[in-house]
């Protein structure tokens, strides 16, 4: 069984004018018709069209959070319990898209990697189908060090490696553990800087999108940063849960 | 035709319960034996009928073969997963169990499967319903822990099926709860729900915003709850009874063991519930043979053994706060749900964790029922108390499938909100390949045979193309139940793709309608014909109590034109007696009743004039005064 990459999704978005109402006629129908109040049968949309947003990455929580709760409102399969069975499906259908679209657009990283979906780029699909493999045939997987973190990387895996040994022997080492906490701690605030660094491109990738139609060279350059910087970040994560492990057993 | 009556049903581990949402409240619906409870107990009496509840519970210690307890626990699961739970129930499985085959428990010489036994349970709820609105009731909403997996679901739907009910939601206990929880408080902020039943833990967040209930993290053991706390005390029983009496009771008279066992257990669970409030209590066992077996437990001794059962709490309680992001601090409240919570130290426990007194205003044995009727209001379309009211809740799995390496690759995450849904895409790897297969997992672990195989899906009928072209959609969806649907679709022909479905412990839609007790269409008249035994028995209640009424000194003192009405009456209804129209009778009898209510009146005031005169009270028969039929059952009197 082989795993086939998905492809961009490369739906227009969904205008909210141009649907009418399979029951009352209404032009004004979305995912619910605004006249009458009866579901519509789902669209396919990406997750920034069904909330009727742009593809912009600097979001505005609190009002999608809003959003999410007034369409729940109108879409959820418990009030519309006693339609019939076809809008009953259609509800599940539009539920579940609501549902999908929010989770991942009110996570930070999650957003950024669906709009880079969106953009055709893969990172998690390898990565995260390498990192199980490897874990499950037991080799390390090979992953490429960020540079600047080759010093360090390199430090803390002969640290986590004494740690285990001395886990196993029962020996008792506090100066390391100290030092092995310490360069957690550290990583965990890159970690953090990372998340600052990607939201300094999503203004820059937000202010090419209200431009207008941006030119594909510069659309790429800031794709390209924030795939580093998701990769980079995705490394320390894997890293500090490492240590964690670690220095949990 | 009147309205839906949708009823809420917690399916219990050790105790059911049926509710109904009344105006702006929701109350529990009693049983025939008057008692909001049912115990969650089936036996099969001599004639091989099955007794639900209290009367069953006798039959626990008195024909342990013919009776069985706790059936949650085997809900949706296969012999592979209860070899660790038949070591300590005396459930007994049929002889003839092949592994991957749904349980089937033997009850005396029959054999039920786990959602046929919780069906017996569900009807007897169901009947109570019925009783209550004097009238069919068809359509229910019955709660599962949050933690119940995919399989167990799907038991606990069948069972309602089998029982007669359309189950329109399976609604997870703990969101339940604060369901009832939230109908008076209309407050917004962060609840914790603390769930800690007979056999299942669960623990849910919520986020509570502007009657919005959503569940943002949930976590959980469906093997965790009173039921382990009895079995240590058990096993503590059994082995002194084993050192000082010499009795072992694990072997020889398996039938005579049972039945000790079964008063064992009886006796421990009483000592439990005393535990609770008292320092100390007494267990004093009659053995068979005669032979007493006596011990005293302090409340000391008993925290120190039940401490590793409620430690195991802990872990999933931290859990489910890691997963919603949140400290302590930031739950504004925590709500104690089922009947283990009674425990005093279950509560210092989650006092600690969660640094605040929880709430305990809600009878934690009723909370969750009340929820579900909540929840049945909210689907039949709401009332001025609900029609804001609606909960998102979560998925507690994360759903995966086997890929290359037996490695689980997760499509969708524990904790997402449901319906969710999850594309895949699949292709061939052999020059006209027309079948891929596909292996469904359930559960948090890396490789695959860690988690819970939910079902083998065969893609079947793909176009013949070279290895590698086809493009099969798979689309996984997890509806408001959290319950798995999947459907596929070859994108470049457009053709569907069959898709065969083999779920690891669930029974076939064609098990499930062999076992259906009243089918839907049986439905009416199986309740039209009850309602007309009853209606006859009321019949000969009301006739016997005029009979006595007229031999009565009350009755010299009616007028002629009186007793001329109420014999007119007495005819009609006599008459009617005979037909089949339970409606007709039973407004005969209203008629009757109201005809007689002077008659009542003027046999009380003789029988206290004569009480006045000097006589004893006692020695005067009041005569059964017809009453007004009314859904309560009989009162009873020790």
């Amino acid at each position: 069984m082989t795993k086939v990459a998905l492809t961009a999704i490369s739906a227009p978005p969904l205008s909210q004018e141009t649907h009418s109402c399979w029951s009352c006629g209404s032009m004004r129908a979305a995912h619910f018709c605004e006249s009458c109040g009866k579901v519509q049968p789902p669209v396919p949309v990406d997750y920034f069209s069904f909330f009727g947003l742009a593809p912009r990455l600097d979001l505005d929580l609190k009002a999608l959070e809003k959003s999410f709760y007034e369409l729940s409102r109108k879409l959820h399969p418990d009030l519309n319990a006693r339609a019939g069975s076809q809008e009953q499906e259609w509800s599940m259908e539009q539920s579940s898209l609501l549902n999908d679209a929010y989770r991942t657009l009110k996570d930070p990283i999650r957003r950024t990697q669906y709009l880079l979906h969106l953009e055709g780029v893969e990172l998690e699909e390898q990565s995260q189908s390498a990192t199980k493999q490897a874990r499950a045939t037991g080799e390390t997987k090979k992953q490429i060090v960020p540079p600047d973190l080759l010093e360090e990387v390199f430090e803390l895996n002969m640290q986590l490696e004494e740690l285990r040994m001395n886990k196993k022997t029962g020996e008792d080492d506090p100066a390391l553990i100290e030092e092995v906490g310490k360069q957690k701690l550290s990583l965990e605030s890159k970690h953090e800087a990372l998340l600052r660094e990607l939201q300094t491109y999503w203004k820059t990738w937000d202010s090419l999108i209200d431009r207008g139609p941006a030119p594909l060279a510069e659309r790429a350059q800031v794709r390209d940063k924030m795939v580093d910087v998701l990769n980079r970040r995705n490394y320390i994560h894997n890293l500090v849960r490492d240590v964690n492990a670690a220095m949990e057993n | 035709m009147a309205p839906d009556r949708i009823v809420g049903i917690d399916l219990g581990t050790t105790n059911s319960l049926v509710a109904f949402m009344q105006g702006d409240t929701p109350v529990v619906i009693p049983g025939d034996d008057g008692l909001n409870l049912l115990p969650s107990v089936v036996a099969l009496d001599p004639n091989h009928q099955p007794v639900i509840g209290n009367a069953a519970r006798n039959s626990l210690i008195e024909t342990p073969e013919r009776a069985v307890y706790s059936i949650k626990r085997l809900m949706g699961r296969g012999v592979e997963d209860i070899r660790q739970e038949l070591k300590l129930f005396p459930f007994r499985l049929a002889d003839d169990m092949q592994p991957g085959e749904v349980l089937r428990i033997k009850l005396g010489d029959k054999t039920f499967t786990p959602p046929e036994i919780s069906a017996l349970i569900l009807r007897q709820l169901k009947r109570s319903a019925e009783r209550f609105f004097g009238g069919p009731v068809t359509k229910a909403v019955i709660t599962v822990p949050a933690y119940f997996n995919d399989a167990q679901r799907q038991a606990t739907k069948d069972a309602g099926r089998i029982a007669g009910l359309e189950v329109l939601r399976l609604v997870n206990e703990p969101t339940a709860a604060s369901l009832a929880y939230g109908l008076d408080k209309k407050q917004n902020g962060i609840v914790a729900v603390y769930d800690f039943g007979g056999g299942t833990f669960d623990i849910s967040i919520l986020k509570l915003h502007d009657q919005i209930f959503e569940v943002i993290a949930t976590n959980g053991d469906t093997h965790l709850g009173g039921d382990d706390i009895d079995n240590l005390l058990i096993a503590i029983a059994l082995d002194d009874i084993r050192g000082d009496l010499g009795l072992d009771l694990r072997n020889n008279d398996l039938r005579r063991n049972a039945e000790t066992v079964q008063a064992i257990r009886k006796a421990v669970i009483e000592a439990k519930i005393a535990l609770s409030s008292d320092p100390s209590v007494k267990l004093d066992i009659e053995l068979s043979g005669g032979q007493r077996y006596q011990r005293e437990i302090t409340r000391e001794q008993y925290e120190q053994l039940i401490q590793p059962v409620i430690e195991r709490t802990v872990g999933a309680c931290k859990q489910a706060m890691k997963d919603a992001g949140l400290k302590p601090e930031q739950i504004d409240e925590v709500v104690l749900v089922g009947g283990s919570t009674r425990i005093p130290k279950v509560r210092a426990l989650v006092k600690e964790l969660f640094h605040r007194e929880p709430h305990i205003d809600l009878n934690p044995d009723e909370v969750v029922a009340l929820g579900a009727a909540v929840q049945a209001n909210i689907l039949g379309g709401g009332s001025e108390a609900t029609e804001n009211m609606l909960l998102l809740d979560v998925t507690p799995l994360s759903l995966g499938i086997e890929v290359a390496g037996g490695v689980t690759d997760k499509i969708i995450l524990r904790n997402s909100t449901i319906p969710a849904s999850a594309t895949q895409f699949y292709t061939t790897q052999i020059d006209g390949q027309a079948n891929v297969a596909i292996h469904v997992l359930q559960g948090e672990r890396e490789l695959a045979k860690d988690c819970r195989s939910l079902a083998r899906f065969d893609l079947k009928g793909i176009p013949g193309m070279a290895a590698g072209i086809p493009r099969v959609e798979v689309k996984f969806l997890i509806d408001a139940n959290g319950i798995l649907h999947v459907s596929a679709r070859e994108q470049r022909s457009g053709k569907e793709a069959e898709i065969q479905v083999q779920p690891s412990y669930g029974l076939s839609d064609e098990q499930v309608e062999g076992m259906i007790l009243d089918s839907f269409d049986n439905a009416e008249e199986d309740f039209r014909r009850r309602q007309l035994i009853e209606a006859r028995s009321e019949t000969a209640t009301i006739l016997a109590a005029l009979e006595k009424g007229k031999k009565d000194p009350a009755w010299g003192q009616l007028t002629t034109d009186e007793k001329k009405k109420i014999a007119k009456m007495e005819k009609s209804l006599v008459a009617l007696h005979a037909e089949q129209d339970y409606k007709a009778i039973r407004k005969a009898i209203d008629v009757l009743n109201q005809g007689t209510m002077r008659l009542a009146e003027l046999m009380m005031d003789t029988a206290v004039a004569t009480a006045l005169k000097g006589k004893n009270l006692d020695e005067t028969d009041l005569g059964e005064a017809p009453t007004a039929p009314h859904p309560m059952a009989k009162a009873e009197f020790e």
